[in-house]
């Protein structure tokens, strides 16, 4: 049996990122006097962090391949427009302007990726121009004016709340059934696995932590679910990202796909001779970030309620971030979506903490810079410590 | 004992966990070769990287007496200014920066900060004259073979004012006409009363060149010979570094020979840069069941360019000629075509083309056939677990656990990473390029141990090395290469030293050697 000071010492990076958004969260929640964890705001703070969360899902693959991916801001700006023009301007039914625009966002990642993928040419190069492309072409389609309004079942994608089946006022039931259903899921996933660890002969933590962190999730997922039931319930975005973040992690840990991407980030060359087609996977990396970017274009131009030309503008930069907090590697093969996800909440409780607080865009700026590196600081301390 | 410059008193250095030095004493006389030797993991490059400064002073326990005072280094510019310079088998040199720029890097003819090009050109000509390197000092590091950086490393070494010369594996990488250059260079310097240490797993050369060698073994002195005392052999070497008697260097095998199972007829090869460079020029071989067949050739004649080149194209561009396997041509043109024809290419170089560092020996092992361990595209990690477990055991991979991640294997251990990997992917033809590289005698058995067990299962194997007793100890047959051409082919019944060095080298040089 693992001891708790190694069971620490070996998840130093998950232990610690958790530990520091918690830390944040409750500096805030002291300093805004209770505003930060109040239901209207944590629904707010899911909603404004929903299109960070999820680029960063397709950013911390194309991080742990070893790249990066500048224009992402750019092109969720250029799908909003687009979708501003089908859906505003010409009538295209908003589910059929979906499709097209998630299709156009893939065609936008594979433009990236054939470049970085088989002209080999520097993502950072590549995405730079991206971002500039994108942008112009952005401000060319909205002819720098806002279009909007969309159709009410277009902003449902980023402002609606699931329905709730039972009326009782002024409290979402539906809501705490979800987060029941997802804690007892959550149990029995962490029970399996801790069965198949022992069945094949790896050593597990001591019984009794075991049954705390689980606790501990419990009271978290419930917790927060107390919170959305007290407000609206559910937003329809977090229907959106739940599931997302759950394939993704699945996709990293589980699947062949996701070995040959952490293994081509690791060392391409080998990869490479070891029979994987890393040009190919590198190329369909960026055709998933595209489709993503996509993604969180349409929601942001549906919470804004308009195609606007400096929509996502920053963006890549938060997302950057979030990976980068969330421990993965600058240099490739090194990981995690829970890590990018959390990374992704560190940064939105800060911009949102600062913003209650009143501190002024341009301290928010700074401050986030510092923490960042940080963070990165801190990674690379432990790494040496290790060594 | 006046005449000893370097004397390392009782080093004892832990690690958490393990102790790698233990109560370690090693004295260098004034103008000796001294040869350190012993196993991977023996303790040789710690003990040099506590004498160097590497590990400050306080880190390790024990004096180091140096032209008789104590030293304490904190780091190595503190110990490169009393005269002991290293040069790490990696090397150090910037590949886009000249010869002159490279030696007088960190310390530059400048006065002012502002850098004195003539001194600096003229000097570089006097200390490449000293290591016996004709080229230009503006010549391009990366435009120079490994060899011929070696001696730019050796130059830079002199250009600090060197008294005591480390040098860890300088040949490692070399072929024997370079090695044997920088060799004759030490015995020179040696003349002029510079001392090296010179660390090796080549026992030919160590017994060649040394005046004294001190073995060592898990961490402990085991003994200093004195070259001129007594006839030092190779076998003695070997005896104190394991630890016993190694009557065999190479395990011996029945050869049960089949039919041909591969063959590449009329490959030629161009060079990926140099579109006109031929590499690889009308090449035929084979392979047939069973038989173990060797590619003989000096580095740069195009043994790894071929094998990589057949290997899915995984080298070269305009590539032409014919595949056939079991007398079918079958199609190569890509590395996955080529791994599901069955062909497997181990890489010369495990750290940069083997391996995943990062990450655990268990992923490593599966990753050229995750197909196996997986069902309909996840992985399905108990079977994983499984098989990695069963090559760990049948590879003899020493490790704490499969969880344990690359990077920190023993190089011997991390080409039976390597191995495994081909291995589990179950090939008929597995290509081996200098399987044995850098890694220590008794690694160096097991693996010749598990090459007679893959010919006797049946297999093709191609063995690519740059050490002539291991290709006699192991092969069938023996090619040999020369410049992109094969030159010869050579029964091992018929083979010897003598007869492959003749084909290796060109006419002229037989000439010269002559003279």
């Amino acid at each position: 049996m693992k001891t708790l000071s190694t069971l620490f010492k070996d998840n130093i990076r998950e232990y610690g990122m958790l530990i520091a958004l918690i830390t944040i969260m409750v500096f805030f929640q002291v300093r805004t006097e209770g505003i930060l964890m109040k239901p209207v705001n944590i629904t707010n703070l899911v909603l404004q962090n929903s299109y960070i969360i999820i680029m960063a899902l397709g950013m911390l693959l194309i991080i742990v391949s070893g790249w990066i991916d500048l224009s992402v801001g750019s092109v969720a700006a250029f799908v909003g427009a687009i979708a501003g023009v089908l859906i505003v301007k010409n009538d295209v039914n908003y589910g059929v302007a979906i499709v097209i625009c998630l299709v156009i966002g893939g065609l936008i990642g594979a433009w990236h990726g054939y470049w970085v993928a088989y002209v080999k040419i520097p993502a950072f190069i590549v995405t730079l121009a991206g971002m500039l492309i994108f942008r112009g072409l952005t401000l060319v389609l909205v002819r720098g004016e806002s279009i909007g309004p969309f159709p009410p079942e277009f902003q449902k994608l980023s402002s609606g709340f699931i329905p709730d089946f039972f009326k009782y006022e002024g409290f979402h039931i539906t809501t705490m059934l979800i987060g029941v259903l997802v804690s007892v899921l959550l149990i029995i996933l962490d029970i399996r696995t801790r069965r198949n660890q022992q069945k094949y002969g790896f050593e597990v933590t001591p019984t009794y932590v075991f049954v705390i962190k689980n606790i501990a999730i419990t009271a978290a997922v419930m917790g927060f679910c107390y919170l959305m039931a007290s407000y609206k319930g559910i937003p329809n975005v977090l229907v959106i990202l739940f599931p997302f973040v759950t394939i993704y992690a699945f996709i990293t840990n589980q699947t062949v796909i996701g070995r040959r991407i952490f293994a081509m980030g690791g060392n391409e060359k080998a990869a490479r001779l070891s029979g994987v087609n890393t040009p190919r996977l590198l190329f369909y990396t960026f055709v998933n970030m595209g489709v993503l970017a996509a993604l969180a274009g349409m929601i942001v131009a549906a919470r804004l309620n308009s195609a606007t030309p400096n929509a996502g503008e920053g963006f890549e930069l938060d997302v950057i971030a979030a990976c980068f907090i969330g421990g993965a590697s600058a240099s490739g093969g090194i990981g995690t979506i829970i890590g990018a996800v959390i990374g992704a909440f560190f940064i939105g409780v800060m911009n949102n903490g600062m913003s209650i607080l009143g501190v002024g865009i341009d301290w928010q700026q700074a401050i986030k810079g510092f923490v960042l590196l940080l963070a990165v600081f801190f990674d690379v301390y432990n790494k040496n410590k290790n060594a | 004992m006046s005449d000893v410059i370097l004397e390392m008193r009782n080093i004892t250095k832990t690690f958490p966990g393990v102790k790698a030095l233990d109560n370690v004493s090693f004295a260098v006389k004034e103008g000796e070769i001294h040869a350190l030797v012993g196993e991977n993991g023996a303790g040789k490059s710690t003990l040099m990287k506590v004498l160097s400064g590497v590990y400050p002073y306080g880190s390790y326990s024990g004096d180091i007496y140096f032209l008789g005072k104590e030293c304490r280094f904190h780091n190595i510019n503190q110990s490169e200014e009393v005269g002991l310079v290293i040069i790490h088998q990696e090397l150090a040199l910037i590949p886009y920066l000249s010869i002159a720029e490279n030696l007088f890097l960190g310390n530059e003819r400048s006065s002012y900060g502002v850098i004195d090009w003539n001194e600096s050109i003229s000097k570089t000509k006097e200390l490449l004259d000293r290591v016996g390197l004709h080229e230009s000092p503006n010549t391009l590091i990366t435009n120079m073979g490994v060899g011929k950086q070696q001696l730019v490393e050796i130059a830079k070494a002199l250009a600090k004012k060197v008294k005591l010369l480390i040098l860890d594996e300088p040949t490692a990488s070399l072929n024997e006409t370079d090695s044997e250059k920088l060799l004759q260079l030490l015995l020179q310097f040696k003349a002029h009363g510079i001392a090296s240490i010179l660390i090796s797993h080549k026992l030919s050369e160590v017994s060649k060149v040394a005046d004294s060698i001190t073995i060592l073994r898990d961490g402990a002195t085991i003994e200093t010979l004195d070259c001129h005392k007594d006839k030092i052999t190779e076998d003695r070497i070997i005896r104190g570094m394991v630890g016993r008697d190694l009557t065999h260097r190479f395990p011996p095998r029945d050869s049960n020979i089949g039919e041909t199972i591969f063959e590449v007829r009329d490959w030629n090869v161009y060079h990926p840069l140099h579109e006109d460079r031929k590499v690889s020029n009308n090449i035929n071989i084979s392979v047939r069941k069973g038989e173990v067949v060797g590619i003989a050739g000096l580095m740069g004649s195009g043994r790894t360019e071929l094998a990589m080149s057949i290997f899915g194209r995984a080298y070269g561009a305009r590539i032409s000629g014919t595949a056939y396997k079991h007398g079918k041509e079958v199609d190569i043109s890509t590395i996955e075509k080529a791994i599901s024809n069955g062909i497997a290419y181990a890489t010369e170089d495990r750290k940069a083309y083997g391996l995943i560092l990062i990450q655990e020996i268990k992923n490593n092992i599966t990753l050229a056939n995750l197909e196996a361990i997986s069902d309909g595209g996840l992985v399905n990690e108990p079977k994983e677990l499984t098989v990695t477990r069963e090559y760990r055991d049948k590879l003899n991979i020493k490790c704490s656990s499969i969880l344990q991640k690359a990077v920190n294997l023993s190089g011997g251990n991390q080409q039976k990473v390597v191995l495994s990997k081909w291995l589990f992917a179950n090939p008929e033809i597995l290509i081996l390029d200098e399987p044995t590289r850098g890694i220590d005698v008794g690694a160096k058995y097991e693996i010749y141990t598990i090459v007679n067990q893959l010919a006797s299962e049946g297999k093709g194997i191609i063995l690519i090395s740059s050490e002539l007793p291991e290709l006699l100890g192991v092969c069938d047959r023996i090619y040999v290469m020369r410049e992109g051409k094969i030159v010869g082919e050579v029964p091992a019944s018929e083979a010897s030293q003598e007869v492959i060095m003749k084909y290796i080298m060109t006419q002229q040089e037989v000439e010269v050697m002559e003279q």
